[in-house]
């Protein structure tokens, strides 16, 4: 099975003090910790072990810059076989649908079996790539899957509903899954690996390379420009406890004592 | 007269409650900018569900098929994009759900009506069509601006909108237009539900719960957090990290994927405070969270917040909260 997992190296930001940058369109990167997107480490391991048990191939890609690489070695790292960064100055200001017609573009004359994307990306969270990807490559999709089974040439995926319901689904290939979370537990890579994966390739393509023009990406490609970022208005502001563990443990308790909790 | 369509989502016989959130939102919209409101509803035997909602719509249009039975996106898409290109509405709302999700883009896509998703408020302002959209796990929102089109579409956020029925009585029509597929639909198909493994521990009926995120940072800190749990008289609940990584069962898991738990005390330890977390928690009778980041979305649904290392928080709140019940007991 040949497999194309797409990849987007995002900043973690769950812990990081986040600063909206002097445009006020976007937050300041310096001093983010970047890595692969959550969803797309499930989505590479599931890769993976597909090609353990059936054969092929693992391709890993990614629409970004330079500071990629990161993110491609680590993948290599995992076990994919070849990496593709695709970069280009007038890819600035891609939405997701403008990304899914980059990645269109340069998969579309590759063999493929399976395409693998994340559910979501981290950061801008749009939940759009995969699908779009799907619709422009006329192959069949299913988004949030947890598993993924093959029989007679198709692949039985289950994929996730609300409140732990889930529907499984008959998908003929080539088709396109998006992963959700908790599918698998990804590896961790060794150093050995990591280093080997220094020596790899990774072919960087541009926009020329793959036949786009500058107006169908970038901001003038996609679906969306965003005008300013801003701090959420707050729904119900907590009353802060301070003092040293020991007075804040005391406020606590006297809280939970007011409330009958204790 | 412009017209603007509300995706009606429905599973297993009953309508779910982002149908009627869109529906509030759209109303408003309609009123606002002089648009006719008009349900999509596609299904197999879901007349009674069109009733209900002619009560919240002044259209319903509804397509019967036996292919429609299940949702399948690729039914689905077919039908709408009939639907879309003959009616051509300013704009198409559908839930920012599994099902939307599954949905959307794609139908998006193929029309190539510029799409925005998992918003919590949008609508037209002048000339544009703008929509508000949380990045970052929730710490940051952005207004975007669709490219200009004459239609477009988005997805909406679960309980972004409160639902409401009209004030005043609405009886729509029901209109009934016959189901464009011809074919089955071959490339995906629709097997079964798979229900959750029935779980040892129901976290929806406990008084107290302690929820764990990904700030417990390894499995082997987990007795701690349950002997405070238990010191409580409460037990441990989790948000999904925990349970993607095996570290609890799936029965404790808390929001949209998970549970909806309504106890008298929630606290939360090392928890973000992302959406689908929070819709399974917020409306605990006390919320009280311990997280080292003062930004942390968690602490705009709190009651009390701690900014601190859980670590230090956790023991000392154990022995205090012992020594109390040692002192009653004695
Ligand atoms: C208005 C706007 C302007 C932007 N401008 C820039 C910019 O100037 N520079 C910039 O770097 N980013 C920019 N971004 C973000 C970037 O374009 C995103 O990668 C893109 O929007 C994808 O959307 P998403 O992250 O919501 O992906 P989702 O649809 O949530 O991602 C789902 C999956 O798609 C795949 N995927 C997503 N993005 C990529 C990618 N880049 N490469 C490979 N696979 C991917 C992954 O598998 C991921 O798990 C911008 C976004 C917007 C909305
Ligand atoms: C379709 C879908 C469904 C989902 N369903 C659910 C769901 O049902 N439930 C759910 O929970 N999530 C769900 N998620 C995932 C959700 O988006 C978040 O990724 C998740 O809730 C984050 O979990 P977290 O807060 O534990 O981790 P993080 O966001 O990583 O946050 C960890 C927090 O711990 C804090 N912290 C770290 N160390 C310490 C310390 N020593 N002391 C104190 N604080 C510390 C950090 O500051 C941070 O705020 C879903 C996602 C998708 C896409």
């Amino acid at each position: 099975m040949d497999i194309i997992v797409c990849v987007k190296h995002v900043p973690e930001t769950a812990e990081a003090e986040l600063k909206i940058d002097a445009t006020g369109k976007g937050i300041e990167k310096s001093g983010l910790v970047f890595d692969i997107n959550e969803w797309d480490d499930y989505a590479l391991e599931e890769a993976v072990r597909i090609k353990e048990k059936f054969g092929g191939t693992v391709t890993a890609i990614t629409v970004g810059s330079e500071d990629s690489d990161s993110t491609l070695r680590k993948c290599l790292a995992r076990g994919a076989d070849k990496a593709i960064r695709l970069t280009d100055p007038k890819f600035a200001g891609s939405d997701a649908y403008a990304t899914a017609k980059i990645l269109y573009n340069a998969i579309k004359n590759m063999r493929f079996d399976i395409i693998l994307t994340g559910a979501q990306a981290g950061d801008d969270g749009s939940a759009v790539v995969g699908p779009v990807l799907a619709e422009f490559l006329k192959i069949p999709h299913a988004t949030m899957v947890k598993k993924i089974e093959f029989a007679d040439g198709k692949a039985i995926v289950n994929r996730e509903l609300e409140g732990g319901l889930e529907e499984r689904l008959e998908v003929k290939l080539p088709a396109l899954f998006t992963i959700q979370t908790g599918i698998n537990e990804p590896r961790y890579v060794s150093i050995m690996g990591i280093r080997k994966a220094m020596q790899k390739e990774i072919k960087v393509m541009g926009l020329a390379d793959i036949g786009l023009g500058e107006n169908e990406v970038g901001e003038a490609g996609s679906w969306l420009t965003i005008e300013r970022l801003y701090v959420p208005p707050v729904e119900k502001q907590a009353e802060f406890l301070t003092g040293s563990p020991d007075e804040i443990a005391s406020k606590i308790v006297e809280i939970l004592k007011s409330k009958g909790l204790i | 007269m412009a017209e603007i369509f509300v995706l009606a989502e429905h599973r297993q016989g009953q309508l779910r409650d982002i149908t009627f959130e869109m529906l509030t939102k759209a109303r408003e919209i309609a009123e606002k900018t002089n648009a006719g409101l008009t349900t999509v509803l596609l299904g197999k035997n879901v007349r009674e569900l069109a009733k209900t909602l002619a009560e919240y719509s002044p259209k319903v249009l509804l397509v019967e098929d036996g292919k429609l039975e299940n949702f399948n996106s690729e039914a689905y898409q077919k039908v709408l994009s009939h639907l879309i290109t003959q009616r051509k509405p300013v704009l198409t709302i559908i839930g920012h759900t599994s099902y939307g999700v599954e949905l959307a883009p794609r139908l998006a896509a193929a029309l190539n009506v510029p799409l925005a998703t998992d918003c919590i408020d949008f609508g037209f302002e002048g000339e544009a069509f703008t929509v508000t959209r949380q990045m970052y796990g929730g710490k940051v929102n952005a207004k975007a601006v669709l490219r200009k089109s004459e239609s477009y579409m988005v997805t909406v956020r679960q309980a972004a909108f409160q639902a409401q029925k009209p004030s005043v009585p609405i009886n729509g029509q029901i209109e009934e237009i016959p189901s464009p597929l011809t074919e089955e639909i071959t490339s995906k198909r629709f097997l079964e539900y798979v229900l959750p493994p029935p779980g040892g521990v129901d976290i929806t009926a406990a008084d107290v719960l302690v929820g764990i995120g990904r700030g417990i940072k390894d499995q082997s800190n987990i007795p701690m957090v349950e002997e405070l749990a238990k010191s409580l008289g409460g037990v441990l609940a989790c948000s999904r990290p925990i349970v993607d990584k095996g570290w609890l069962p799936s029965d404790r898991q808390v929001g949209t994927s998970g549970k909806t738990v309504k106890p008298k005390l929630y606290l939360a330890l090392g928890i973000s405070g992302a959406f689908q977390h929070v819709l399974g928690m917020k409306n605990s009778d006390l919320i009280i969270a311990v997280n080292k980041d003062p930004k942390a979305p968690i602490f705009s649904f709190s009651d009390y917040g701690v900014v601190e290392d859980l670590f230090k928080i956790v023991p000392v709140l154990k022995n205090k909260i012992n020594e109390l019940k040692a002192q009653k007991s004695s």
